[in-house]
């Protein structure tokens, strides 16, 4: 048994704020309460610390199987537990890509053997993402997966698309989409503006984003399917989702936190600023914040994308797109959201838990019963992140050395503290 | 007071004190250039590594003849011998000329900031022969010099860019040096060859879509290449280029009497320029050679030779309020 004491219980899913204990026995939650006591409990002192629902990172890359130099299931979700998050999405694109229920239960008997953090795999959409066949969904499904996707590229075509998401809807399975147009996209390097003029680097237009956003909202009216647009960075297609939720369409969207603290104006010949989807306008940039605070966007997901770090020590057209983001997710929601006074606090843990899992078609709320899965935070907490302390494999943050205010303080998972400060 | 360089990564940071010293350095260089005996002992002993990561003839040879006539050896990399070629990364292959101990090292590479990467984790200098679509800043220099040879100033005048300015880093330098000047920057090309942002790149940066616009009251026109070799962009047909862009006796007459034609090379005749205009009396292609030379050796006198005409500037010290 864990006693959780005096700490600020925020929770979405119950509209709770207020300073109460949380009793957690075996994996599920016992009591919520002021001045529980239970003698044979362990207690966690709280005091001054937000026990939120545990957190959900709907997109991330583990790289396992296939590219361990970069990120192994074990130092991923040791990297992610220091972050907070109690339960990970992993993209499908690992070597051989995630399209068959014998990977699919690797991922899942390795992330078992791990630190605890919930590891829930995506299958790929397409046999080896190619975007020629459908994958084996239903068997994957069996095996564990949450959604589907082709991520680090769309589903090729729109027929497929169709298809996928027809087979996915009576699966009851979100399609995940990495929206870009490869004709538009042809070998950009970054957001096309003036900074991209300026650096001589190849642009990508928003359009790329937007034109793909719009083509797979369209599909998810023809089929009903549940679409969930990944990485979202343009306004372009955020006006796609809103209109499709206003339709009563099942469409959702992330956004990274990147996307919401970096601009392509903070483009620098630095590989740790080369990511896909690039780093938006400034305008682009406003829209996203706007949308996560009045509800367009569903879920904050990090895009932890680890490369090893002489795949990253190159020229700045030949580095691969991504960074990692675990460890930085909820500081950067905290200083650039919450303590610029955009969203309140209540809005930023939402984007953590019961969006995400709403995605997904979960509860995630603290209340009797409930799986024991906690977040607790300091809101506050001054810290200076150092890469060089990061559990992960790579190095690819452009935050080394950056400072926040406000830090995870433990990660409860199944009742049992996985990580804490 | 004047910033020593460092390095010459680009000319967007340069001041235009900066520039106006590498160009007033460069007026003795163009004497000698005359002289019978082209050899001086200045970088006696020095060693300049050469490393050419991109193809190229003119900018090569150029810098090779630059440090050879200024006394230093050159060490020479080039991408057909490249070890690139075996999977070695640039860093390492820096780091490898780099462990032979040249005093500087001059690189032209096809991917955009190379030489900043390369300058970040060097101990030495860094000259910039041209990288990606970024910048060729000696080339801006040389046409600077060019310019300023000819006209007597860079105030004031008006200067006509024509052709792919979206992918040429001839372009960015000359739009980052002139504009410093006062120079007003006309751009002209095919429409998806000159994106509105190249308006941001400096001030007095306009875009003129028809060339016998572009071309009124130039004091100097700089025809760029059209690169052929660009095949990942979709084609232009060239008797459509031809027909709208090149630079033919009847549209040079539209520019000022005594415009000046320039062009980085290497050209090609018939296509972007007409032979009556690129062997005529307003060209100033081959000056700009022997220019480059110049602008070279002056160069690589200040970033080799360490040769320190005014010190670093001292920290300005926050005035004291008290004594005053």
């Amino acid at each position: 048994m864990l006693l959780i004491k005096n700490g600020r219980v925020l929770d979405p899913a119950t509209k709770t704020d207020s300073v109460q204990d949380v009793l957690l026995s075996g994996d599920r939650i016992e009591k919520i309460g002021a001045d529980i006591s239970a003698p044979d409990a362990e207690v966690f002192d709280a005091k001054g610390n937000i026990v939120a629902p545990g957190f959900i990172d709907l997109h991330c890359h583990l790289r396992e199987p296939g590219q361990e130099m970069s990120e192994t299931i074990e130092t991923g979700t040791r990297s992610a537990a220091r972050g907070g998050f109690t339960a990970v999405c992993c993209m499908p694109n690992t070597q051989p890509v995630n399209d068959n229920a014998s990977i699919t239960r690797g991922i899942v008997d390795r992330a078992a053997a791990a630190n605890g953090v919930r590891v829930w795999p995506i299958g790929a959409a397409s046999i080896g993402s190619k975007g020629e066949a459908l994958a084996e969904i239903a068997a994957m499904k069996d095996a564990g997966i949450v959604a589907v996707s082709d991520d680090g590229k769309p589903i090729a075509t729109a027929r497929l698309v169709r298809q996928v998401m027809d087979y996915c809807s009576t699966l009851n399975l979100p399609v995940i989409e990495h929206c870009e147009d490869p004709s538009l996209f042809a070998g950009g390097v970054m957001r096309e503006g003036p900074r991209s003029i300026r650096l001589g680097l190849k642009g990508i237009p928003a359009q790329s984003e937007s034109i793909c956003a719009g083509r797979d909202v369209e599909i998810a009216a023809l089929t009903g399917a549940r679409l969930h647009i990944a990485h979202m960075s343009t306004t372009g297609a955020l006006e796609y989702v809103r209109a499709a939720k206003k339709n009563g369409l099942k469409v959702t969207c992330e956004v990274t936190p990147h996307h919401f603290t970096l601009i392509d104006e903070d483009v620098r010949y630095d590989t740790n600023y080369k990511m896909n989807p690039p780093l938006a306008s400034r305008q682009d940039c406003d829209a996203l914040i706007a949308g996560l605070v009045d509800g367009t966007v569903d879920a904050i997901a990090t895009d932890h994308a680890p490369h090893h770090p002489a795949s990253k020590d190159v020229e700045f057209d030949r580095a691969p797109f991504g960074i990692t983001g675990f460890e930085t997710a909820l500081a950067l929601g905290l200083s650039e959201l919450v303590h610029t006074g955009k969203m309140k606090l209540m809005r930023l843990v939402e984007l953590f838990t019961t969006g995400p899992a709403r995605v997904l078609g979960m509860e995630r709320k603290i209340a009797p019963g409930q799986v024991a899965d906690v977040t607790i935070f300091s809101p506050d907490q001054t810290w200076t992140y150092r890469i060089a302390d990061s559990p992960s494999k790579s190095r690819n943050s452009p935050f080394d050395g950056r400072t926040f205010k406000g830090t995870s303080v433990a990660t409860i998972v199944a009742g049992r503290i996985i990580w804490r400060q | 007071m004047l910033q020593r360089l460092e390095h010459l990564l680009g000319i967007e940071d340069l001041t235009r004190e900066q520039i106006s010293f590498i160009l007033d350095q460069a007026a003795p260089f163009q004497e000698f250039q005359k002289h019978p005996l082209k050899k001086l002992a200045t970088l006696r002993g020095k060693t300049v590594a050469l490393a050419f990561f991109e193809n190229s003839t003119r900018t090569r040879i150029s810098f090779a003849t630059a440090a050879a006539r200024l006394g230093a050896d050159t060490m020479n990399l080039q991408a057909e011998s490249s070890s690139l070629k075996k999977g070695e990364s640039l860093l390492d292959t820096v780091r490898t000329l780099e462990a032979m101990r040249p005093d500087g090292i001059v690189i032209r590479h096809s991917s955009s900031g190379a030489p900043q990467l390369i300058a970040d984790r060097l101990g030495m200098p860094v000259v910039n022969a041209g990288d990606g679509t970024h910048e060729h800043p000696t080339q801006a220099l040389l046409d600077a010099l060019t310019i300023r040879d000819r006209k007597g100033k860079l105030e004031g005048l008006n200067l006509t860019i024509l052709g792919d300015i979206l992918h040429s880093r001839v372009a960015r330098s000359n739009i980052f040096l002139l504009s410093k000047f006062g120079v007003n920057i006309t751009l002209c090309g095919p429409s998806m060859w000159v994106p509105r942002e190249l308006e941001s790149l400096a001030p007095n940066v306009r875009r003129v879509s028809r060339i016998d616009d572009a071309l009124q009251n130039a004091d100097a026109i700089i025809v760029l290449r059209v690169q052929t070799e660009r095949l990942h962009e979709p084609a232009i047909a060239t008797e459509e280029y031809i027909l709208g862009y090149q630079l033919t006796p009847a549209r040079l007459k539209l520019a000022r009497p005594d415009a000046l034609v320039l062009h980085p090379g290497p050209m090609i005749r018939g296509l972007e320029i007409d032979d009556a205009v690129a062997d005529g009396p307003q060209s100033c292609v081959l000056e700009q050679v022997t220019n480059g030379l110049a602008i070279r050796m002056a160069l690589l006198y200040h970033l080799v030779g360490g040769a320190a005409v005014e010190a670093p500037p001292a920290k300005e010290k926050p005035k004291d309020s008290t004594k005053d």
